[in-house]
């Protein structure tokens, strides 16, 4: 009874904090790239201005990132953009309607995804770009 | 020995592990992250004789259920010392190192009474369930820990992303282990389930500190009390 009994608080309180400690982590990755101006030829390319995107935009992207060569092994923080991008997606849908701040702020967060996953692009181009100017020059 | 998903998701963890010592390494933080090295260098010993019994006496073997156990309660040990050491960084400045190795001796031993306290009171295993029950503790100490940390790092305004990116990875490493333990208590049966479920999280703690080291520059700011204020 009481090892069930500890079980169950150590799960309650695991999953509270795995979900604010994950939210937190993709805010860290996000306002480390947000910061980062994005090349006139992604900007070209997504249709996303340095700095502002839309929520829309972030599925189009992540379908261009996959068409790209991961050269700079940020796999897992994609991974893990994605899994907020739904996560808050999921909030917006439940309780936008009762709390018009929550909507806002639903709105600034994926449309923060959105740049983030343009930029993650613009360094997955950048490094197949000097990758192949490498093998270019070694095969010469 | 385990399903080749099982044997993939372990070398590559393994692997992984390897790779974020070296990412250390190349950054010349070893000395500045000697733990979190540890660590993951225990972890890569503990695979090796994990897989050394396996091959010996099997996986539904008495000594890779022992060994497997008591070689994931030292691990566990060694990543309390990898926050306990994070703590050092956050109050480098303040010069209370040494009440903080205190405070985490007496900590660790606390929670290793408590846990053979409420097993004595449970089981008749006692060893196998110690160390499992020690495990979990210590994973939710861990994780209780990490909490504090994240509060220190908010309160005392830290913002060396490298640290702060380390201290979140970590907070969800304690956060799944902890949940996953618990679940296991609860619910035996549950295993066949999730039992991919943990090595592949194992992945996931050594390639965000490789992350965090190989692709953030050293001198990279942040401010945490944003990503906390956007958090709520």
């Amino acid at each position: 009874m009481t090892v069930a009994l500890m079980a169950v608080v150590i799960l309650a309180a695991s999953l509270a904090a795995l979900l604010q400690f994950f939210g937190i982590y993709c805010r860290s990755l996000i306002a480390a790239s947000v910061v980062q101006p994005l090349s006139p030829e992604i900007q070209e390319v997504t249709g996303i201005n340095s700095g502002a995107a839309d929520p829309e935009d972030f599925p189009r992207v992540v379908q261009l990132l996959r068409l790209c060569p991961d050269f700079a092994n940020d796999r897992q923080q994609v991974s893990a953009i994605r899994g907020y991008f739904w996560l808050v997606k999921a909030v917006r849908w439940t309780l936008a309607s009762l709390l018009p701040d929550v909507r806002s702020w639903a709105e600034t967060q994926l449309g923060q995804c959105a740049y983030f996953a343009a930029v993650a692009l613009d360094h997955r181009v950048s490094n197949s770009r000097t990758a192949l100017a490498a093998q270019m020059h070694d095969s010469r | 020995m385990p399903g080749s998903v099982g044997m993939a998701l372990w070398i590559l963890g393994t692997v992984l592990e390897i790779l974020a010592v070296v990412c250390i390494y190349r950054r010349e933080a070893i000395r500045r992250y000697f733990f979190l090295c540890f660590y993951m260098l225990v972890s890569v010993v503990a695979s090796a004789g994990r897989f050394h019994i396996l091959q010996h006496y099997g996986l539904s073997s008495l000594e890779y259920r022992y060994f497997y156990f008591y070689s994931d309660a030292l691990l566990t040990i060694a990543l309390y010392f990898a926050v306990i050491s994070l703590f050092s960084h956050v109050f480098e400045e303040m010069g209370i190192e040494r009440y903080l190795r205190f405070a985490a001796g007496l900590l660790l031993a606390g929670t290793a009474l408590f846990s053979y306290a409420i097993v004595s009171q449970s089981s008749a295993r006692i060893p196998t369930h110690f160390a499992f029950e020690l495990s979990q503790n210590l994973y939710f100490v861990g994780l209780a820990l990490t909490y504090v940390l994240w509060g220190a790092i908010v309160k005392l305004r830290e913002t060396r992303t490298q640290l702060i990116q380390i201290v979140l990875s970590l907070g969800i490493y304690f956060s799944v282990y902890a949940a996953s333990y618990a679940l296991s208590n609860l619910a035996p049966g549950l295993y066949s389930y999730t039992r991919y479920l943990l090595p592949a999280f194992s992945c996931l703690l050594p390639l965000s500190w490789a992350y965090a080291f190989w692709r953030l520059p050293v001198n990279a700011r942040l401010a945490p009390a944003r990503l906390l204020e956007a958090a709520q």
